[in-house]
């Protein structure tokens, strides 16, 4: 099969896996945003996605695009190191032109992926999990499975986890700022016109998409601190 | 007045392809800053053969930027710290005096060193000879304008064809990857209607050779476009992924 035969079509598996997944923190950002506005808004989301088994299903998808994704970063790295050959340069600079982020892509993931593990544990074992339980008849109090403000309130209250979660926001920003016009340039679609416009067109997305959730985690950690917002 | 610098190299020697190499420090005095960075080498493999010593290995052929054949990763650059030229154009003025000078040679899986600095780029010959041509005969040349080319094609396949094939871009993709060498040769004939004809089966034929060389994936980093001595673009890569999909898409 030549999507993982040939290095365009692992490429391709890349590109296409990580658009999926932008798209998914487009959404994730405007559902999130709701509850901003009001927090009945955001709880009826997150009942509307609970266990349902549309939602179910979506969840599966979803995490199968992000295992394609880490797994081929993995093998991909793999590869391109072998191709570098057994002997390292031993000076190295970076040329004019080229992204930070575009050759510290592996890292930046990893960081992504460790901000992910917290925060599936914070809401989604705390969400989703529970009612899976529940269905499963297990014994698990489902008062709050919905409550998905109670628990923004109750992870930005700590001044920690903000700082934490301001660092991923970070390591998405570095990692879209490449990953975006990247698939697209895999994809095919780039010439020398549409270069710099992809270029611009991604440091926005990135730049609107974590300052966006950058925004929701200051504000729910400014409201449960301070008695004036509110 | 002539300038001169005093330098320290610090050069990689390695006998053969399968002996681990190592660097070996040389000084050398009174280097003229007008002299070119390979008349520099030859003063110093003088030196080396004055004091019985094996000379430097180096590949170097028309020392005017045109043939491709020089190479060297000089202080963490291929073809040095200028830009868009080969080794062979850079100059002793570039440098300071009492600098040291770190020359490698290019360190892929796809190029093995053969001897010192020289490696071996039969790998991109190898890709040429999988699909990098047009397969009719041609007969005798026609005029230029019996087939009408838009001028932006034209140019865009004149930029293409400049590639040299030194294999800088490999040098300096942290990947290893020869994806701008090869989309430069499939863009150059693909945008062209006599080479339009063929371009999916070379796509795809280029590509598998080079995936078979043991060369690495492309992760867009941009690295090769800023090394490479012709200043080559990305963007051919772009059309490559094209060419490829829509190829393999259609089969």
């Amino acid at each position: 099969m030549w999507l993982k035969d040939s290095s365009i079509g692992r490429k391709l598996i890349m590109s296409i896996s990580g658009l999926f997944l932008v798209l998914f923190l487009t959404f994730h950002l405007a559902m999130n945003f709701a509850a901003v506005f009001s927090a009945d808004a955001y709880n009826a989301i997150c009942e509307f996605l609970g266990a349902n088994w549309y939602a179910l299903v979506g969840t599966l998808v979803l995490v199968a695009g992000f295992l394609v994704h880490i797994v081929y970063a993995f093998i991909l790295t793999l590869q391109n190191r072998k191709a570098r050959g057994n002997d390292r340069y031993a000076v190295t600079a970076r040329p004019k032109g080229v992204e930070w982020a575009s050759q510290n892509m592996l890292v930046l993931g990893i960081i992504v992926v460790l901000g992910l593990v917290l925060h599936a544990w914070q809401f989604w074992a705390k969400m989703q999990l529970v009612e899976l339980q529940h269905m499963a008849g297990m014994d698990v109090d489902t008062s709050l499975v919905t409550n998905g403000v109670y628990y923004i309130q109750q992870v930005f209250s700590n001044p920690v986890y903000l700082v934490l979660y301001l660092v991923w926001f970070a390591a998405i920003w570095f990692h879209l700022t490449h990953g975006f016009w990247s698939a697209i340039h895999t994809i095919g679609w780039n010439n020398l016109v549409w270069m710099n416009r992809w270029k611009t067109i991604s440091n926005v997305f990135s730049t609107i998409i974590c300052l966006g959730f950058a925004f929701i985690a200051i504000w729910f950690f400014i409201q449960s601190n301070c008695s004036c917002v509110g | 007045m002539d300038k001169t610098i005093n330098i320290t190299l610090k050069v990689w020697r390695q006998r053969g392809p399968k002996e681990p190499g190592k660097f070996e420090t040389y000084k050398l005095n009174n280097i003229s800053t007008d002299s070119s960075f390979l008349e520099m080498l030859d003063i110093l493999n003088e030196q080396l053969v004055n004091e019985d010593k094996e000379p430097v290995v180096f590949d170097n052929d028309c020392r005017e930027g045109i043939c491709g054949m020089c190479s060297l990763y000089i202080n963490g650059h291929p073809h040095g710290p200028d830009s868009e030229i080969t080794t062979c154009q850079l100059h002793m003025r570039r440098f300071k005096d009492g600098d040291t000078i770190t020359i490698e040679p290019w360190r892929s899986a796809g190029f093995p060193v053969i001897r010192d600095l020289m490696v071996d780029r039969t790998a991109y010959d190898k890709i040429i000879q999988a699909g990098g041509y047009i397969s009719i005969n041609a007969g005798g040349a026609q005029d230029a304008n019996a087939i009408p080319i838009p001028k932006r094609d034209a140019d865009l396949a004149m930029d293409a064809a400049s590639c040299i094939g030194c294999g800088a871009c490999v040098a300096a993709c942290k990947n290893g990857s020869a994806m701008l060498f090869v989309s430069a040769k499939v863009s150059q004939l693909a945008l062209l209607p006599q080479g339009k004809v063929e371009a999916a089966r070379r796509a795809k034929a280029m590509l598998a050779k080079m995936d078979e060389l043991g060369f690495g994936n492309c992760t867009n980093t941009g690295a090769c476009e800023a090394e490479c001595p012709k200043g080559v673009s990305i963007t051919n890569i772009a059309r490559l992924n094209r060419e490829f999909i829509s190829a393999k898409l259609k089969d």
